[in-house]
C-alpha cells in the first residue's frame, strides 16, 4: 500500500526517524548501563585477585569480595628493570602502557608470545590478619596455542614458592588447553619453586612427578598450551619479569 | 476463537513444525559455536528470542511507513540496536556469561532467523501477531540449543549446567568426556540427527524428490 505513495522525502525522513530513536535507544542503555559494567569488571578482576591470594570462598558475594579485598590486598607498583616501587596515578593499566611506546620496552629473546611489556607494572600485596605479607599476586600473560593467555601468580613472602596459578582469560580448547583452569591442575602448582640457585628454574613437563619442586606435570593433549603456561612463567619469572623484584624482595621493606 | 488458534499456531509452531534451526536450516552458525556449555546456550537462547520476539514488533508496528526500498536497511539497524542493548544488559548484569558468549551475542544482528522473520512475517502481519511469532520462533531456536547443549555438555564434560553427573576421569571419576563433543563442529552431527527425528515424527516435512 505504501509502495505507490513512495517519495524520496518521505523515505529521507523515515531512515533519519528510525535513526535516530534507534540511536537515542543505544546510548541511552550504554550510559545508563555503564557504571554497573565498570562495577563488575573491576569485581571480576578482584575476585581473581582473591582466588590467587588464597582468600576467596565459593557463594562470597559482591560486597563480601570488595571488603575483604579492601582489607587484605594492597595494589602497588613495580618498576620492572629495578624491581622497586614506585608511585603510579589511579586507574594505570599496565596493558594500556605495554601499547604505548613511552611507556613501554621491546621484548627481545623470548617466545613469549608478545612483543612490548610496559615499564611499571602492579602487583599485589596480600597481607594476613597481622599485617605481614603472606603473598604477593603478580599479573602474568603470554601467549598459548591460540592466544594470550592472562592469569595470576601468587607466590609466598620467600619469593620462590609458588601459591597459586589463576588463569582468568584464556581462548584455549576447553577441555584439552581450557584444563589450565581446572582446580586439579591448579592445586599441582601450590608449593613448587620458582627458582633453583637463582636461576628460573620451574618446568611445566611430561611425567614431573609429585614431588619434584621445580616441574608440574603438563596438560595432556594440549602441549602448546602447557609450553605456554611454561614460556610464560619463564618470562615474568625471569630478568625482565619480575625477577629484579622477587630477589630484592621489596615488600619486605 | 479462531484468533487464539492462529496464535497458539504462531507461539508453539515453530517449535517442531516449522522450526527455524531444523526444518528451515538458519542460524547454525551460533547454535554450532556456543552450545559447548548448556548455560552459555540458555543464555543465548533467551538473548536471541528477546532480540527476535522486539524486532518484529517494532518492525510490524512501522511496518506501514517502511518505504520498501530502504527495508532491509531499516530492519537491520532496529535489530542491531536491540542486539547492542541485549549486550549491554548482559555485561551489566551477568558479566561471566557475557564473557563466555564474548562476540556471539552482537553477532545475533547477522543471525538469519531474526532477519528471516523480520521480512517474512512482521512486514505483513499486525503487532501482536508478529510478537507472538518472534517469541515461537525464538522458542525454536531454543529448543534446539537446549537439547545439543544438555547432549555435549553431559557427554563431553560429564556436567549439567555445572553439576557433575558423570565423573571424568581427570577429576578422579571413570568417565571419559568425548572429545568430540566438546568441539563446535559436533553441532553438526547432533543437529543431523535432530532433523532426522523431527522428519521422521512429522513425515510432511521431508521435501518430495525431484
Amino acid at each position: 500500500m505504501s509502495a505507490k505513495k513512495e517519495t524520496f522525502g518521505k523515505t529521507v525522513g523515515i531512515v533519519v526517524a528510525v535513526c535516530l530513536v534507534c540511536s537515542i535507544v543505544v546510548s541511552g542503555a550504554a550510559v545508563g548501563l555503564r557504571t554497573m559494567q565498570q562495577t563488575n569488571a573491576a569485581l571480576d578482576k578482584k575476585t581473581n585477585i582473591l582466588t590467587a591470594a588464597g582468600l576467596y570462598e565459593t557463594g562470597m558475594n559482591n560486597a563480601a569480595v570488595a571488603e575483604v579485598y579492601e582489607q587484605f590486598v594492597q595494589e602497588r607498583f613495580v618498576d620492572l628493570e629495578t624491581g622497586a616501587y614506585v608511585e603510579m596515578p589511579e586507574g594505570y593499566d599496565m596493558y594500556k602502557a605495554a601499547k604505548d611506546p613511552e611507556m613501554s620496552s621491546r621484548v627481545e629473546g623470548s617466545n613469549v608470545g608478545f612483543t612490548r611489556r610496559p615499564d611499571v607494572a602492579s602487583v599485589y600485596v596480600v597481607k594476613n590478619e597481622a599485617g605481614d605479607v603472606s603473598r604477593v599476586v603478580l599479573p602474568v600473560h603470554g601467549s598459548g596455542l591460540w592466544d594470550l593467555m592472562y592469569g595470576f601468580l601468587a607466590v609466598d613472602a620467600d619469593g620462590n614458592t609458588i601459591a597459586e596459578l589463576i588463569y582468568y582469560q584464556h581462548k584455549e580448547t576447553p577441555g584439552l588447553g581450557g584444563e589450565i583452569q581446572n582446580p586439579a591442575w591448579q592445586a599441582l602448582w601450590e608449593g613448587k619453586k620458582l627458582f633453583d640457585d637463582g636461576e628460573v628454574a620451574i618446568q611445566v613437563k611430561k611425567q614431573a612427578g609429585r614431588d619434584n619442586p621445580y616441574a608440574v606435570d603438563a596438560l595432556s593433549g594440549a602441549t602448546l598450551t602447557s609450553n605456554g603456561v611454561q614460556n610464560t612463567l619463564q618470562y615474568w619469572a625471569g630478568e625482565n619479569g619480575f625477577g629484579p623484584y622477587l630477589k630484592q624482595q621489596s615488600w619486605r621493606s | 476463537m479462531a484468533d487464539t488458534k492462529e496464535m497458539k499456531k504462531a507461539l508453539f509452531g515453530p517449535i517442531l513444525d516449522s522450526n527455524p534451526i531444523a526444518l528451515h536450516v538458519l542460524g547454525i552458525c551460533s547454535a554450532l559455536a556456543i552450545t559447548t556449555k548448556l548455560e552459555t546456550a540458555l543464555v543465548m537462547s533467551l538473548a536471541l528470542t528477546s532480540v527476535c520476539a522486539f524486532s518484529n514488533l517494532f518492525i510490524s508496528i512501522i511496518r506501514n511507513h517502511i518505504p520498501s526500498s530502504v527495508r532491509i536497511i531499516i530492519q537491520m539497524t532496529i535489530i542491531a540496536s536491540l542486539v547492542i542493548v541485549v549486550d549491554q544488559v548482559l555485561k551489566a548484569y551477568s558479566y561471566e556469561i557475557s564473557k563466555q558468549l564474548s562476540v556471539f551475542v552482537g553477532l545475533i544482528i547477522t543471525n538469519c532467523i531474526v532477519m528471516g522473520r523480520a521480512e517474512a512475517y512482521a512486514m505483513k502481519s499486525p503487532p501482536t501477531m508478529s510478537f507472538l511469532d518472534g517469541i515461537g520462533n525464538g522458542l525454536g531456536y531454543s529448543f534446539i540449543l537446549i537439547v545439543i547443549g544438555t547432549i555435549k555438555e553431559l557427554f563431553g564434560f560429564g556436567t549439567i549446567l555445572g553439576f557433575e553427573i558423570l565423573p571424568l576421569v581427570q577429576n578422579g571419576g571413570w568417565y571419559q568426556g568425548n572429545g568430540l563433543l566438546i568441539l563446535p563442529f559436533s553441532s553438526f552431527f547432533l543437529i543431523g540427527g535432530m532433523i532426522w527425528f523431527i522428519r521422521t515424527i512429522r513425515p510432511e516435512q521431508v521435501e518430495a524428490k525431484d
